[in-house]
């Protein structure tokens, strides 16, 4: 089980927090515009990367605060942690 | 009878304290400080159980848990007994019990012995070759299979015993109290930093602290009493943690580490009691160091597993440690020096050794001069090619090596012995290592398998990193530990090693028989019966990697996960497939180490503690009412109060009348409740709720209905406006987390330019909810200083009052179709306002309702439970709920998933009402809707949600979701039950009061 | 024509010490180009490619195994099948696998253990009961076996599951279909192995698919760890993997990889003598021919590929096995380990063509595929075979992501209240 460094509340263990899927898929401002494709696309569509994948945390157990994290999904090792709305830290 | 093996006192067992036991039912005697295995040995019991497939007679091989033969049924009791306990790790204690497993009738007579005759027909893999014809009868085969497979016996009762879990945080975490680790714990506890010492074994000291012998010196002592001076010395360290009797099971990522600590097991019966079993300890170590050592490699050829074979270090533990003597008559066979420290050590105490097969031709060794010394004839070049002996080995036969170790040569010499000592040399103990998901690199000089990367902060030290002789260690584990632990030195730096063991080795996997190699029976995983020659037919049919061997041989997939065997199936298929070792890697080591228990994993997390339950302010008062509960989520909720021995159905229906013809009460505390403030408050409700809330005034309350991204129901509830900027919204019960997840997660990640907060205010106000034309009544002398006109307080508003000082809130809304009002008050006061409730309510015949009776009523409103009348493939349009879907609003949650092809169909299937043409005939929920029985296949139009029966409306009534329903009215359809169809009418979902006067009543 | 495998040749085989057993299947060099090429040789891609020879002639075409066949999922589930399933698409895809699975042994002369020892729901709560009553009644009409058991059937059923009212989610009733059960995982790899091998496939193993080549929207090839084989229909079923052969086409799926976890205990003589499975209490068991107690955990939150999942799960899952089963506290753990599936939005999976021609995927199959596989090849043989699904998996097209007509049969148990 990791330890996630929560950006809020520093280190943590994993049971604290919940996992919330790939990072960085923003909602459609104008969803009425999009076509039934376009719209599913965001829906469900997801690149589930083997490797480096930039994804949301939320510690719900804690402050319950989303952030971001970038973890290499092949070995769970994890890169960075950043908060919503600030760039990856690393590529 | 039985002859007494004990040879020698040890300081390790205490003589003065005898212990007595049984085994299959005879008594015996060992002394406190035995393990079981040992006590059976001195009583020259080598006979203790049968094999998984052949039932052959199986002996105690090892001294430690790797053991795979000698495992016992422990207890007879149903609630105690515990099956598949290796004999090696039981210490013995005042009336413990053990017997054999897997034979019948007894081990000593087997009827299942037969699977040994029948072996030629039973290779590896023969079922699936088999029992297939006639094509229905597998499952009479496996009645059978099933029978003789399974070692022990599960226990029967309840445990009655205690489990607990121990977090541990630290700096350094070491694993194995050998030499090396007992030499880590002393300069990482001396540096300051907090340490953890564990060992699986009850004392400290591995293998080198029973070692006494002018062979082996550090500083110039014998290294045994060298190491019993250090461990002496770590005892009096504070900042270090000492836990015996402790198995580390499991190595995760992130230095997260499971260990099993065994606290009552050793303990007379009688003084087990109130005290926890075994306790699971969760490790966060900052830094690990892994010092588990190796194990000795037993050897493979024909019959290398009677009892009275046995490794040679386990020899040599048994007759230091327990100073019993395995044999009186004891042959080794060897490929290097190890098997001669146990002659030695057993010459020493006037223990007989007939001969020493060694492998090895050219043999250049102190050790060996002194056993010759000792007249014991040593056979150079030899091995092994049978052994004899049904229960108990008593002859093996010899044959000369040829050159290259292939064949066998030259004639047979047979020997005539008690106890074979095996040794093949050793493995490093890599396997939390590997768990840890550290990287093994193959070490060619003496075939093993060493750590190369490490996933985390560890290293691994001594043994189990490749430092197999006493002079690596000394050497190499302060240098390790220096570069580890970042400091500048250690009180190793300088000691002296003196050691006269030489690091020759022969290493054949598969030792040469005279015989070919069908006939023989050499076997590679003991337990499971998995031989060498079982392993090259796999390869022979195609399987290749280690995986598909293990599978198909089931070599290492016994209790004992192949601890011993594991590395001689690689070494036999890569040389039989022509390829490296190493190129095959290893298979997996998959925790647990050694096997836990459930109840250790689970720890104090049974019976009521398996989930916690919460309980409203008013849960004891529902208690004493003789409520019965229904478990929604974790809460405990009043489901229905009977009376006077009425059943479920005759309380709801007097509850229902009740609160319809004068006045009911609902505990509704388990509504969630989320408290929403900010200056964005009303624009973050409507992009949630699919209906409108910018022009809903302070003071008002309106229903919404909250969908998933994807177009489906999620949630409902009333929310109220309290300010300007101030709104308490209600979710359902069993879904308030994850709303409030929900907007948390939209808030702040999609939304986060809105100035709104949210707070989960669900445990600190109760809702009273009372309802039924007599409601008024009750409030206004309840909350006598609020106008409760029509005019002032009209049907969805909200009122903030006082009862007595205390602020309350008081909501004017309805699930019932009644005049209602909830009363949401601070938790800790809801309580006595329920009992003032029911106290002035007696005049009325205020009647406590539960969840069933409000299910009803509102049934009979047609209003939905999400979760109930939906399943997450309802639209609000699919509910006829067209009327909440603002079409003005250009955007909220889920609004356009409404639009997609199959969301629009007019087909879908829709909420509607259903009256069974017999008014007294009760649908059963989740009954499914057709409209033809006659059609093949049939056709389902959808299924009955809810039903009841109406006391008030005197007929049966129910909703249910019907393809293209909302089209059907009055149409007839029919629900086919098992025995029976029932035909029921497609109507409005509203059965009662659609004019809804009823709420101004 | 292999050697038949039956008691006989066991015995004549006896005679030579089992020296002269032909391999179950080759280990043959990719040639340059196949009529269809398989990625992925789990149970699934072993099947699809056994039923493409066998049912649609197609002879020339391969497998390719990044590892060694069934080592994936294949070999790592807790091999439940049943096919009581919910909705009409899911009840006829499952039990058409079902049908398959009653013969499977004789089909492939290989005995897969199907053993038909029942499967147990068991609800625990009100909701539980009328959704387990709602599937029942709906298997019923669709020509599933199913019953519906109240408590005191269920403890007859199988004696050792606590049914005190006290405990803290008391056993309210459950399902059963007498007609589900287990089979033996590796041997329904090895025998579809074995039986594809011998009509002619190429299964080649520890080659892993490194690139798909494409000709505008057509398929040509696989760029390998052994070389280029040239093909103009790919068939993709690499369960936990299938998204990462996707993206090499260009393509995103509706899946996230999770892991799901498993163990066994020690073995021990007969003590549960069917499968039970709740949802409430998340714990599944049963008991293997040796003697383990076969237990399924769930799955994290979190996307991995690590094939390792939190100790959390593991002991989340043995709480609630010892609120069901409290004599089975002093059972040990024997082996644990990690999967990694592929979970879709609507818990079902996609057996389809994709907008690529030539490229199909089979996969989606979350926590519950191996009771699938027999039915699932042949669906995909027919869907690769004639470019267009067989009437059975047209429901579990892409498509269904877009038009929103999915199978939810997790939505079918949403919890609210």
């Amino acid at each position: 089980m990791f330890i996630i460094n929560c950006p809020f509340c520093g280190e943590r263990e994993q049971s604290e927090f919940k996992a919330g899927g790939e990072a960085h898929i923003e909602r459609p401002k104008q969803p009425t515009e999009l076509s039934d494709d376009e719209w599913a696309e965001y829906l469900f569509m997801r690149k589930n990367i083997k490797g480096i994948q930039f994804e949301r945390w939320n510690h719900i157990h804690g402050c319950r605060k989303w952030f971001n994290m970038v973890r290499d999904t092949s070995n769970d090792e994890i890169k960075a942690i950043y908060k919503m709305g600030e760039k990856p830290p690393v590529k | 009878m039985s002859k007494n093996l004990r040879v020698k006192t040890s300081k390790f067992i205490d003589e003065t304290y005898r212990v007595s036991f049984k085994f299959n039912g005879s008594k015996y005697f060992g002394y406190k400080g035995d393990t079981l295995a040992s006590a059976l040995l001195a009583n020259d019991i080598h006979l203790v159980g049968r094999s998984f497939k052949y039932h052959r007679p199986r002996g105690i091989m090892t001294s430690g848990s790797e053991e795979p033969n000698a495992i016992v049924q422990l207890h007879n009791n149903s609630e105690r007994t515990e099956p598949n306990v290796r004999a090696t790790e039981v210490e013995i204690y005042e009336g413990l019990e053990a017997s054999s497993q897997n034979c019948w009738p007894s081990v000593n007579f087997d009827i299942g012995g037969i699977n040994n005759l029948l072996s030629p027909l039973l290779p590896a893999g023969f079922y699936y070759k088999t029992f297939m014809w006639p094509a229905s009868f597998w499952e009479k085969y496996e009645y059978f299979i099933r029978k003789s497979a399974g070692l022990g016996k599960s226990p029967t009762k309840a445990d009655p015993d205690i489990y607990e879990h121990e977090y541990i945080h630290c700096d350094v975490l070491i694993v194995g109290a050998g030499i090396s680790g007992i030499m880590a714990a002393k300069t990482a506890a001396k540096n300051g930093l907090k340490t953890l010492l564990v060992d699986e074994k009850p004392n400290l000291g591995g293998s080198t602290v029973y070692q006494n012998s002018e062979h082996f010196k550090i500083n110039n002592q014998n290294s045994g009493s060298w190491l019993e001076k250090e461990i002496n010395e770590i005892k009096k360290i504070d900042n270090l943690d000492i836990r015996i009797r402790t198995s580390v099971a499991a190595f995760h990522g992130y230095n997260f580490l499971l260990a099993r600590e065994n606290l009552t097991d050793h303990l007379p019966i009688e003084q087990r009691k109130n005290k926890t079993r075994q306790k699971l300890l969760k490790i966060r170590a900052k830094k690990v160091i892994t010092a588990t050592g190796s194990l000795e490699r037993p050897l493979i050829f024909d019959n290398n597993d009677r009892p009275g074979i046995l490794l040679s270090s386990a020899i040599k533990r048994y007759a230091d440690l327990f100073g019993v003597a395995c044999g009186e008559k004891n042959i080794f066979l060897t490929n290097n020096d190890s098997a001669y420290e146990t002659a030695i050590s057993l010459i020493q105490k006037g223990i007989k050794v007939e001969a020493i097969v060694d492998n090895r031709e050219e043999i250049e060794s102190k050790l060996l001069y002194e056993i010759e010394k000792n007249n014991v004839k040593v056979y150079k070049g030899f091995t092994i090619v049978n052994t004899n002996g049904y229960k108990k080995i008593n002859k093996v036969s010899l044959m000369k090596l040829s050159k290259d170790g292939q064949k066998v040569i030259g004639s047979k010499i047979d020997l005539s012995c008690d106890c074979l000592g095996v040794s093949g040399g050793w493995t490093p103990a890599v396997h939390l290592f590997t768990q840890s998901g550290g990287k093994l690199k193959f070490r060619e000089e003496d075939q093993v398998f060493i750590p190369n990367k490490y996933s985390s902060e560890q290293i691994s030290i001594g043994a189990c990193n490749g430092d197999l002789t006493l002079e690596d260690i000394i050497e190499n584990t302060p240098k390790y530990l220096k570069e580890f632990l970042n400091i500048k030195k250690t009180d190793y730096d300088n000691v002296e090693v003196f050691s006269d063991e030489n690091k020759s080795k022969r290493n054949i996997w598969l030792l040469p028989s005279d015989k070919i190699l069908g006939k023989t029976k050499s076997f590679v995983d003991y337990q499971n019966d998995a031989t060498a020659k079982d392993i090259k037919l796999a390869l022979r049919e195609g399987f290749r990697s280690i995986e598909h061997v293990k599978r198909y041989t089931t070599t290492g997939m016994g209790t004992d996960q192949g601890k011993l065997g594991n590395m001689h199936a690689l070494g036999i298929i890569s040389e039989t497939a022509g390829t490296k070792m190493g190129e095959h890697g290893t298979t997996t080591f998959r925790p647990p180490y050694t096997p836990l228990t459930f109840g250790t994993i689970v720890g104090r997390n049974v019976g009521e503690y398996f989930d916690i339950f919460r309980k409203t302010p008013m849960h004891e008062w529902h208690l004493k009412n003789k409520a019965e509960f229904e478990n929604v989520g974790q809460w405990k909720r009043a489901w229905y109060y009977p009376k006077n021995n009425e059943n479920m159905f005759e309380a709801v229906q007097r509850e229902s009348k009740a609160a319809r013809e004068s006045v009911g009460i609902l505990d509704a505390s388990t509504l969630g409740k989320i408290d929403i403030q900010g200056t964005d408050a009303s624009e973050f409700l409507n992009r949630v709720y699919t209906n409108a809330w910018s022009k809903l005034a302070v003071g008002k309350c309106r229903y919404g209905l909250m969908l998933n991204e994807d177009g489906m129901v999620y949630d409902d509830g009333v929310t109220t406006r309290l300010g300007e900027n101030h709104y308490i919204m209600t979710t359902t019960t069993g879904g308030a987390a994850n709303v409030l997840g929900k907007l948390e997660d939209y808030l702040q990640t999609e939304w986060p330019e809105l100035d709104v907060y949210l707070t989960s205010v669900t445990d600190h106000f109760a809702t009273i909810s009372v309802c039924g034309p007599n409601s008024k009544k009750i409030i206004s002398n309840v909350i006598p200083d609020l106008d409760l006109s029509d005019e002032n307080f009209p049907h969805m508003s909200f009122k903030n009052t006082k009862i007595g000082k205390i602020n309350c809130r008081v909501m004017r809304i309805s699930f019932t179709g009644e005049h209602s009002y909830e009363i949401n008050i601070q938790a800790n006061y809801a309580n006595s306002v329920w009992e003032k409730c029911m106290e002035v309510g007696k005049d009325f015949n205020i009647t406590p309702y539960g969840t069933e009776t409000m299910h009803l009523l509102r049934a009979e409103k047609g209003f939905i439970i999400v979760g109930q009348d939906t399943d997450a493939t309802m639209t609000p349009i699919d509910l006829q709920m067209d009327w909440i879907v603002s079409k003005k609003k250009y955007d909220f949650i889920g609004k356009r998933s409404l639009y997609r092809s199959d969301t629009i169909k007019d087909d879908r299937k829709q909420l509607v009402g259903l009256l069974t043409d017999n008014p007294n005939e009760i649908l059963e929920e989740g009954a499914q809707i057709v409209a033809d029985v006659n059609k093949s296949p049939i056709e389902m139009l959808g299924h009955v949600t809810s039903s009841y029966y109406s006391p008030n409306l005197k007929k049966s009534i129910a909703l249910g979701v019907v393809r293209g329903g909302k089209n059907m009215i009055g149409k007839k359809l029919i629900i086919p039950m098992e025995n029976k169809t029932i035909n029921v009418t497609v109507t409005d979902s509203v059965f009662l009061d659609k004019e809804n006067k009823r709420l101004n009543a | 024509m292999k050697n038949r495998y039956s008691i006989f040749s066991l015995i004549k085989n006896a005679f030579s010490y089992h020296e002269n057993w032909e391999k179950a299947w080759k280990d043959p060099t990719p040639k340059k180009e196949y009529d269809a090429v398989i990625v992925g040789g789990g149970g699934h891609g072993l099947a699809t490619a056994y039923y493409l020879a066998k049912k649609h002639n197609m002879k020339n075409i391969a497998v390719v195994e990044k590892g060694w066949i069934g080592g994936g999922n294949t070999g790592r589930n807790t091999t439940i099948i049943r096919s009581n399933y919910l909705w009409d698409a899911s009840a006829g895809l499952y039990n058409h696998a079902l049908k398959i699975w009653e013969g499977l042994s004789q089909e492939l002369n290989y005995n897969v253990m199907f053993s038909q020892r029942g499967v147990m729901n068991l609800a625990h709560n009100l909701q539980d009961v009328r959704d387990l009553k709602r599937r029942t009644h709906a298997n019923r009409l669709n020509g599933i076996d199913a019953e519906y058991l109240n408590t005191e059937e269920v403890k007859k059923f199988c004696p050792i599951i606590n049914t005190s009212p006290d405990i803290r989610y008391p056993v309210l009733g459950g399902t059963l279909q007498r007609r589900a059960g287990t089979a033996r995982h590796d041997a329904v790899a090895w025998g579809y192995a074995r039986g594809a091998d011998e009509m002619g496939v190429d299964i080649i193993q520890n080659c892993e698919v490194k690139a798909i080549k494409r000709n505008g929207d057509s398929v040509e090839g696989l760029e390998t760890t052994k070389g280029f084989i040239k093909t103009n229909k790919i068939g993709v079923v690499a369960a936990g993997h299938s998204s990462v052969i996707a993206n090499m086409a260009g393509l995103k799926l509706p899946l996230e990889s999770k892991p799901l976890q498993a163990l066994v205990s020690e073995p021990v003589k007969p003590i549960i003598d069917t499968v039970v499975m709740s949802n409430a209490v998340h714990a599944y068991v049963s008991q293997s021919d040796k003697g383990e107690l076969v237990i399924g955990a769930g799955t994290d939150d979190y996307i991995s590929y690590s094939q390792k999942g939190s100790h959390d799960i593991v002991e989340g899952t043995l709480n609630a096995i010892l609120e069901l089963y409290p004599i089975f506290s002093r059972m040990r753990m024997l082996r644990q380990w990690g999967g990694i599936v592929d979970i879709c939005p609507d818990a079902s999976p996609i057996i389809s063509k994709t907008s690529i021609k030539g490229l199909y995927f089979n996969c989606g199959w979350g926590t519950g595929g191996f009771k699938a596989t027999p039915g699932s090849g042949d669906l995909f043989a027919h869907t690769i075979a004639n470019d267009e699904p067989h009437e059975l998996n047209a429901a579990f097209n892409i498509n269904r992501f877009v038009s929103g007509d999915l199978v939810d049969e997790h939505g079918a148990a949403a919890v609210a209240h």
